[in-house]
């Protein structure tokens, strides 16, 4: 076992209520699992609550679909596959050692995030201005409103991209912490648990986008 | 020997490490998936009602490629896939009794 210590610079140091480094491992991943549940069913409560209005109001929605630009949307869908795309490559190349190349993965991923909240940011200030508010304020002389509902579907499309973007940002907050960490040389090939499991919650993002993009810019 | 001690050291992972072509290809059929959405959807009038089965077909596609690939479910434990799975149980519950509530609901007209 000396030897071994001697030729590992890198240990798991495991915790002494765990059998082993797998255990300390699966344990914490597991977690992490159990959270993206909560994940699932809190934005499936919101497409499902938005399922059954469509189904309700079809034109309705089609009429406020019609006013999202989907160029936007296709945009920051690329974005954000990009990034989770950097965000997985940064684990694997912690696993590898690689540390520096590691820690500008996700810089890169902070740097897509912002991206996606910057066009964001146009897209919400642009409905501003044109009146489209969600539920009651939505500006029906303003904006020449067909249906008088349509408040509703702004509602959705703010609650839904809201929630998300408020995702986005927690999630850019923790991946600088990880970033941080990584610069600092807390990494390495037997120690990536932290990275792991905030990569899993930058793809469960990524993951609802990908439903948002066609339930709001495309279908409608 | 030192080898053989490594192998059972409990205090070392063996991590399965996923080569980097690997997560090139599933992020360039991402795109290329994210790309078909749009194309497909230029042409959402001859689909008609096929046209948003069409879309959200491609995106339960690309939702399993980032679940299997960047989540790594792929090489996890089933215990991870189980929970996981039960959170799509759960929201089947929530549409299947919503759905039901909403197709059987009787329209009154208030005679006052």
């Amino acid at each position: 076992m000396s030897t071994d210590n001697i030729t590992h610079t890198h240990s798991a140091h495991v915790s002494h209520h765990f059998k082993d480094a797998t255990q300390e491992y699966d344990s914490g991943k597991q977690g992490i699992w159990l959270f993206m549940v909560t994940e699932i069913l809190m934005f499936g409560a919101v497409l499902v609550g938005y399922g059954i209005f469509h189904h309700l109001y079809p034109a309705m929605f089609s009429e406020g679909a019609k006013q999202l630009d989907w160029k936007l949307g296709f945009i920051n869908t690329l974005v954000l596959i990009f990034s989770s795309f950097t965000m997985a490559i940064s684990i694997q190349l912690i696993q590898r050692n690689q540390i520096k190349k590691a820690a500008m993965a996700l810089a890169v991923t902070i740097l897509c995030g912002a991206i996606f909240m910057v066009i964001k940011y146009f897209e919400w200030t642009h409905k501003f201005h044109m009146g489209f508010y969600p539920g009651r304020f939505l500006d029906m002389a303003k904006t020449h409103a067909e249906h008088a509902n349509l408040g509703m579907y702004f509602g959705f499309y703010y609650c839904m991209t809201g929630l998300h973007g408020l995702h986005v940002l927690i999630g850019m907050g923790l991946i600088t912490w990880l970033l941080i960490r990584t610069i600092r040389g807390d990494f390495h090939s037997q120690y990536w648990i932290p990275v792991e499991g905030v990569g899993i919650f930058w793809h469960i993002v990524d993951l609802i986008w990908i439903f948002l993009f066609p339930l709001l810019y495309l279908v409608g | 020997m030192a080898a053989n001690n490594h192998k059972h050291d409990p205090n070392v992972l063996h991590p399965h490490i996923s080569p980097t072509s690997m997560y090139l290809k599933v992020a360039a059929a991402l795109f290329g998936l994210t790309i078909l959405t749009v194309v497909a959807h230029q042409f959402h009038h001859q689909l008609g009602a096929f046209a948003s089965l069409v879309a959200f077909g491609i995106a339960a596609v690309k939702a399993t490629l980032v679940l299997l690939y960047f989540m790594h479910l792929k090489d996890d434990n089933n215990m991870n896939r189980a929970i996981f799975a039960s959170g799509f149980f759960f929201l089947i519950v929530l549409l299947l009794f919503s759905v039901v509530d909403i197709a059987t609901r009787v329209t009154e007209v208030s005679p006052l």
